[in-house]
């Protein structure tokens, strides 16, 4: 389970990255999730040639963009399979939030829960702050008041679920937040047992063997 | 009150509003895999933490396991790694472990809804994206990440923000030769990889009605390729039917009473959703990718986009990289193209109407010179059914190779890879950079399109062998 740190304002550079559709298998290919190096080659496609040699030109290793903590993403970042690794990579690589003008799903939930703040914004909004980055602008993101803004003074203001918005202020995880509800969950267990009893209690005591059954053979 | 089968069924798993649309919500099955499941299971143990209800917790091995004939734990060096560590825990923890000797073995979301442990309404979560697929049964099905598994595994709960609502409605009849597979890569090429983000998406119209059960799981399963969750389609009597009497369902008194409960769960007339979109089933052709994403997708007889064509600077950095890596240039014709390897597998299409579509195709001919072609039934049963059949022969006499149940060559974490530059159609779900391994170019399609493929060692058109004209 990740440690979360509380996050309230991060002043830092931005990386552009402006390609849509990076999935989670980019961000953490499955060969490096099996060798144990999915952090120093996260985003290894984009990183490396096929020859292993990094690739010219690649904003996430570019010096001018050394300790930037955050990261401005095509639409649709984080698409693809619910490997947690990806945000693992995402902030082993020293980010702590992420700007698109959408996530997949998961990523996104994933992010939140390993105290990345994934910050949607609007088109528009999105160009203008990976021009921003590109010209080396610190941007300064503020999840107090939820607010992106640059150096000029333009801001943009998003949106984060008030609980979201709680637990990384104050760093804090859900399981410890749902093992506090445990009364509540034994009340509600007890009761749906009664009213579904299909879909526990006995549901899961009426196995029948395989041969049995009409079906699946 | 009139309301969606979603609302309806997000209300009754509430433990705990908690506020600004997030809630604790109550979970009815939880599947881990062989991936997810021996680390989540440890953390749980290192954090000190009870398992609450290992009796809703079923374990499963498909990820890392070999699919060749013969194979055993120790077959590859994931499996070899992690079957110990999960045997072990599964059993201090008394959770049910369908393992390679086992019967119930195969793919996750092939098995859950087979042995009836997936239900209408039921709040199901697994580590793993395509747990959509369980949508099929009408299941509200969505992947999670592996602290949000340890949360389930120590509370049977979740804190989930409610996603809003879209109704994907695909009316009309399809032509012959385009499945539940052609609908959904179309619908994901017409509205883009994240056309239903932040949505739960019910599908409904006459075509989906139309589909087979199994149908609407493979519709169902490339839901997160589309951006969204959870996607499902309603039960009704065809729903009924095929639960009805399976090892998990319930019986008697309990099947009566379930089946009144899922009938009440469908939408109401009038209902109304956050989003709403169409797809003319009619006009889908069989389709196949061409690039990097589920979206670059075109009909079979289309071509590969031109960058300098696409709406905006960054699609045409994507395209441009995407033509790069699958060695296209832009306007080149899909069909026709020599590929070296046919995958037909995967929790998409790996169930026993899938392999049928698959061997109609193939009965009587043979796979081309130097094409590798494998058939990865999803299940033990579902190759128990096709063994019946006599599709196992129908795929061998054509040179087919016959395996195990098993993700296979659809993510390649056991090894079982597409050599690097070289081309697959495969039914998988993916057509990611690296996702077959690295370097490989995979060409997302139907069964039937991927058994014609193989037939011809070029992208086919499987459209010309529905009427028998090129049999051997
Ligand atoms: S078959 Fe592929 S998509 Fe399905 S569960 Fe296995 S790896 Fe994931």
């Amino acid at each position: 389970m990740p440690e979360i740190a509380p996050l309230r304002r991060i002043v830092s550079k931005a990386v552009p990255l402006p390609l849509p559709n990076i999935d989670t298998d980019i961000i953490t290919p499955m060969e490096r999730i099996m060798d144990g190096k999915f952090v120093e080659f996260a985003f290894e496609a984009l990183r490396f040639d096929a020859d292993g040699a990094p690739r010219p030109g690649c904003a996430l290793d570019d010096p001018a963009y050394r300790d930037a903590e955050i990261l401005i993403a095509g639409a649709n970042f984080g698409c693809g399979s619910s490997r947690e690794t990806a945000v693992w990579a995402v902030k082993g690589l020293g980010f702590k939030a992420v700007i698109s003008e959408s996530f997949g799903d998961i990523f996104s939930s994933n992010c939140f829960r390993n105290g990345i703040v994934p910050v949607v914004l609007p088109a528009a909004a999105i160009t203008a702050l990976l021009d921003a980055a590109q010209s080396g602008e610190t941007l300064t993101l503020d999840i107090e008041r939820r607010v992106v803004e640059q150096e000029g003074g333009d801001r943009y203001g998003f949106e984060i679920p008030p609980l979201r918005r709680t637990a990384l202020l104050e760093g804090l995880d859900d399981l410890q937040l749902s093992l506090r509800l445990a009364d509540e969950i034994t009340t509600f267990e007890s009761r749906d047992r009664a009213e579904r009893p299909w879909a526990q209690g006995v549901a899961m005591e009426s196995e029948r063997p395989l041969g049995t059954a009409r079906k699946p053979e | 009150m009139t309301g969606t089968m979603f609302e309806k069924a997000w209300a009754e798993h509430v433990v705990k509003p908690l506020g600004g649309g997030e809630d604790l919500v109550w979970i009815d099955r939880h599947f881990t895999h062989d991936l997810s499941g021996p680390f989540s299971l440890k953390s749980l143990q290192e954090h000190g933490l009870a398992l609450r209800r290992p009796d809703l917790t079923i374990a499963v091995v498909d990820h890392g396991v070999s699919t060749e004939t013969g194979r055993s734990e120790a077959s590859t060096p994931a499996s070899e790694k992690l079957m110990p560590l999960y045997r072990d825990l599964t059993s201090q923890y008394g959770v049910r472990l369908f393992s390679i000797d086992d019967e119930r073995q195969g793919i996750v979301h092939v098995v859950g809804p087979e042995l009836g442990l997936c239900q209408p309404g039921a709040f199901i979560v697994c580590g793993d994206s395509h747990t959509c697929t369980q949508g099929g049964v009408g299941a509200i099905a969505w992947g999670i990440g592996s602290t949000e598994v340890v949360q389930v595994l120590a509370t049977q709960t979740l804190i989930v923000l409610r996603p809003k609502t879209m109704l994907v409605r695909i009316d009309g009849a399809t032509s012959p030769g385009v499945g539940a597979k052609d609908l959904i890569l179309a619908l994901i090429a017409k509205y883009g990889a994240d056309g239903g983000s932040g949505h739960a998406i019910e599908y409904a119209g006459t075509a989906v009605e139309a589909l087979s059960i199994e149908g609407r799981m493979t519709l169902c399963n490339l839901t997160v390729e589309f951006g969204a969750r959870i996607g499902f389609v309603a039960p009704d009597e065809k729903t009924f039917d095929y639960l009805m009497d399976r090892p998990w369902s319930p019986r008697g008194e309990a099947w009566t009473a379930a089946s009144a409960h899922w009938r009440w769960l469908r939408s109401d007339p009038g209902a109304t959703y956050d989003k709403w979109i169409e797809l003319d089933a009619g006009a889908v052709a069989p389709q196949i990718s061409w690039g990097t994403s589920p979206a670059h997708t075109v009909a079979i007889d289309g071509v590969a986009p031109d960058p300098a064509e696409a709406p905006d600077a960054a699609t045409a950095e994507a395209w441009r990289a995407a033509l790069e890596y699958m060695a296209l240039r832009p306007g080149a014709r899909l069909a026709g193209l020599r590929v070296q390897n046919v995958f037909i597998g995967s929790c998409t299409n790996s169930r026993f109407e899938d392999l049928e579509r698959a061997a109609e195709v193939v009965r009587g001919r043979r796979v081309a010179e130097g094409v590798r072609a494998w058939v990865v039934p999803g299940s033990q049963s579902v190759k128990r059914q096709a063994e019946a059949a006599g599709l196992r022969d129908v795929f061998v006499q054509a040179g087919f190779r016959w395996r195990e149940p098993g993700c296979s060559m659809c993510v390649s974490m056991n090894g079982e890879k597409v050599p690097p530059g070289e081309r697959c159609v495969s039914t998988s779900n993916r057509n990611f950079v690296g996702r077959q391994g690295p370097g490989a170019r995979t060409h997302l399609a139907s069964p039937e399109t991927a058994a014609a493929s193989a037939i011809e060692g070029r992208i086919a058109d499987a459209r010309s062998y529905a009427d028998g004209s090129r049999h051997a």
